[in-house]
Formats: C-alpha cells, structure tokens, sequence
C-alpha cells in the first residue's frame, strides 16, 4: 500500500470513529437514563425501543435558528464550537485500538502529546464564555476555567504515575507494560483519573459552570442551533476520550481473556463502552457538586491522594 | 540545495508567529489580543515540530497555551473584559517599537551573521522525552532544582504580598 494511501485510509478511520462513536455513546446514555429514570421518549420514540430519538434530535437542532447575540463579539463566538470540538480528534489520532500498531498515529510522546491538547479546551470555553457578552455566560466560563485548570493537576499526575510505572509515555508501550495487578497498585490513581476526567469534561456531578438551574447554561446560554450541537458533540467525544484513556492507561488497553492478538481491539472497544455506561451511570446517581466542593475536593482530596500515589508508585518500582 | 517543503513550512509558520504576535500588541480588543497570543504561540509550537523538537513543542503547548494564556485571559475578564474596541488604553507606541522592533532586528542580524546559509541535519529519533529527561536529571540537575526553589519562593512571596490577613491575629 503506497504511503498517502495508508495515510488517507488512517485519517478517514479516525474521523469516521469520531463521527460514529459519540453518537452511539449519545444514544446509550438516552436509553440508559431513560430506564434509570423513568423517561418516555427514549422509550418509545420510533417504535422500536426509542430508535428514533437521537434523529429527532439531530432535526431539532438542524432545524433551529442560528442565532448570534447582537453584542457579542461574532468572530470568537462562531469559532468558539469548533475549537471546543478540535482537541478531541486530534486526541483520537493517538490512542491505540490493539496491538501491532493498530493506532492511527503512533507517538513516542502520546500520553505528554494528550494532556497538552486537551488543556485547550479550556480556551474553547473561555472564548465562548466571554464573547457570548452576557453575564451569565461570563460566570460560567470563569467557573469553567478554574474547575479546568485546578482539576488538570490530579489529571495530570495520576497519567503521570502510570507512564512511571510503565517506564514510558508511549500509549502502546504503557499497554504492553501493563500487568493485571496494576489494579490494585494504580487503582488510586485510576479513581482520581477517572473523576478529575469527569471534571474535565464538565460532566454532572461536576457540572457546576453550565448549572441551569443559577446561571441558566453557563458559558452555553447564548448558544443554539447547530452551534449547540457542536459543543454537545464535543461533550460526547469528551466521554469517548475519557474512557479510551482511562481504558488504556489503567485497565489494560488491548489486553483481553483470550486472543488479545486477533480481538484486541474488541476489547479495547469494549472496555470504552463499560467505562462510558458508568459515566453515564454516575450522571443520573450524583447530584452536583456545589463550587466551593468542587475545588475542596480536588484541592484538598484529589491532590494529595495522586501525590501519594506517586510516591508508591515510585517505591514499589524501586522495588521491583 | 533548493527549497524544500520543510523551508515553506518554516517560513510559513514564522510569519503566522510574527503576524499573530503583531496584532497581539497592536489591536484594541483587549481579549482578542490574549487569543492572538494563542495563535502566536501555537505557530512557535508548529515550528519546534517541524524542527523534529516533539517535546519541546508539546510542552509549549500545554504549559503556555493550556495554563499560562488561560491564567491571562482569566484575569483579564475577572477585573474587565468588554467586547469591542477600547479607546482608553495608554500604549508608548513610539518606545515600545523602538525597544520591540529594535531587540527583534538585531537578534535577526546576529543569527542570520552567525549562520548565513549554513546547513545543520535534524537530529533524528535523539529528541524523544528520554535523552531530554536524561539530560535535565543528569547534567542539569543542580540547575534545575535551583530554578525549581526559585518558583517555589516566587509562589510563597506572592501569596504573603497578595494576602496580608493571613496570620494576622484577630484583634
């Protein structure tokens, strides 16, 4: 296979896996707050067990209007979806799907290459927070921005502790070096991944800069239409993300019961998929976090847990 | 020895660099001037890519893209952030052109002098994050630690001088 074509059909794959992945994530979490909770329309949308409900959406948007506030700085405003949206594919470009380089693009650097795109997300909500020019807006983006920048610390550090355990920043490589027992030896940090995730994502319970029920929707409110979409869709490749890495980095990536060769990325898939449903999961079971206990838990709790657990990670590979 | 790609691309990213940083100081919307700085920096980052520096390039991604221009544009819109132009800003046009422009075309002399048209190979797979990494722990390592304690004294001095209730007694 000539070079640009193996390089064409990578990109395709990944874009196809971006258009197709969140969506069916979408879908999941309709059908599963609806039985979590009770709701009709997911239900019985389209007959067949709600089908239809996901389309219904995607019309809805489509169909409203695009409106741009007068006052609002229109530039910023309209490219602020599509830089919410850009991190999240390239982020996808790296993760691996199974072994022998079944990754769209391997990097020696993946898991540094990650944590640094994915920190300009917090630019995407501050540029629409502050060009939407309404107060509630603001707010919500200056909430976004510090729950970001304080959450990426534990973020960071826990990544941190299982590139020290596995002795590399490799996404395949992390994979290769990854043993069962891991675990129980990085589950404190797979715990502290997994919420600071959540919290990077802004999803409930940590969904404090878009609480409707204050500040209306955050850095949201000014937005509809398929601008709208556009940030809903970033959400979803943001659960996508998070799952795929928590997969990869703590739960073993393409590693399986059998056949890890053959059906790696099946189990890869996956295990995405069980991380995602619990994210979904914990949406309909928390209430939100208040601000102040947003920043006391990842200050206070958060922090010094991934810091300890570096330490153990360190002794326990001095060790071994 | 005729132009390659690679020369497009560096030129090409120098001069998004320059412009991005040129409306950075020159345009009145004060937080669009924080979002050139992005553009800027993100070119800068483009070109340690180019150059085969990855690390180098994604560490300037997140530390001055994802913290340190957030950090900016955080203050900028606690204190004030209108949209539009404003007219009262107080900039020494004259003085910082002068020191601006006069330090960037005489750092351009001295390397194109030093250079000229001198070739030098990119250095292969040898600027991953290990040889960096051994490196700073190995070489640089008193240095490092210096700096390190240097911030650390910067952050400790900022919260005394920003926070004068704490410790006071309550009287």
């Amino acid at each position: 296979m000539p070079v640009w074509l193996e390089l064409v059909f990578r990109v395709v794959a990944v874009f196809v896996a971006f258009l197709t992945l969140p969506l069916i994530v979408g879908q999941t979490e309709h059908k599963v707050m609806a039985h979590m909770q009770g709701r009709l329309g997911p239900m019985y949308a389209g007959a067949f067990h709600g089908w239809a409900q996901l389309v219904a959406d995607g019309i809805k948007f489509v169909q409203k209007e695009d409106v741009t506030p007068r006052a609002a700085d229109r530039a910023v405003f309209r490219l602020a979806p599509i830089v919410s949206l850009l991190p999240y594919l390239l982020v996808l470009l790296v993760i691996p799907l199974g072994p022998h380089g079944l990754v769209a693009q391997p990097l020696d650097i993946g898991l540094f290459f990650v944590l640094a795109v994915v920190g300009i997300g917090v630019v995407a909500v501050l540029m629409a927070a502050w060009s939407s020019a309404n107060k509630y807006a603001l707010l919500g983006g200056l909430r976004a921005a510090a729950q970001l920048l304080g959450y990426e610390l534990p973020f960071v550090l826990a990544a941190a502790s299982v590139a020290m355990a596995a002795g590399t920043l490799s996404l395949s490589g992390i994979v290769r070096a990854w043993q069962p027992w891991w675990l129980v030896w990085q589950l404190p940090a797979l715990l502290i991944f997994f919420t600071a995730g959540l919290a990077e994502i802004r999803r409930p319970p940590f969904d404090m800069p878009i609480a409707e029920s204050e500040l209306v929707f955050g850095y949201l409110t000014e937005y509809t239409g398929l601008r709208f979409a556009f940030f809903l869709l970033a959400e979803y490749v943001g659960i996508v993300v998070v799952a795929a890495l928590t997969t990869v980095l703590f739960l073993g990536g393409w590693r399986g019961p059998f056949a890890d060769a053959q059906l790696g990325w099946l189990w890869t898939l996956l295990k995405v998929f069980v991380v995602s449903f619990v994210i979904i999961w914990v949406r309909v079971s928390y209430p939100r976090l208040r601000e102040d206990q947003l920043q006391r838990l990842c200050w206070l709790v958060l922090v010094p847990l991934a810091l300890g657990q570096l330490l153990l990670t360190a002794a326990v590979k001095l060790m071994i | 020895m005729g132009i390659e790609p690679v020369d497009v691309l560096l030129a090409a990213l120098g001069a998004i660099a320059l412009g991005a940083g040129a409306l950075v100081v020159s345009t009145r919307h004060i937080v669009r001037a924080g979002l050139w700085l992005v553009v800027a920096l993100g070119a800068i980052a483009g070109l340690y890519l180019v150059l085969t520096a990855e690390l180098v390039a994604w560490v300037q991604v997140l530390l001055y893209v994802g913290a340190v221009v957030v950090l900016l544009l955080f203050a900028v819109m606690l204190t004030r952030a209108p949209i539009g132009a404003s007219e009262d800003l107080d900039r020494p046009r004259w003085a910082g052109l002068l020191v601006g422009g006069g330090a960037g075309l005489g750092l351009a002399a001295l390397l194109i002098d030093a250079y000229r048209w001198s070739r030098v190979p990119l250095p292969g797979q040898g600027t991953g994050a290990a040889p960096i990494g051994t490196e700073v722990f190995r070489t640089w390592v008193l240095p490092f630690e210096v700096l390190s304690v240097l911030l650390l004294a910067a952050l400790i001095g900022a919260i005394v001088v920003s926070r004068p209730d704490i410790g006071r007694r309550e009287s």
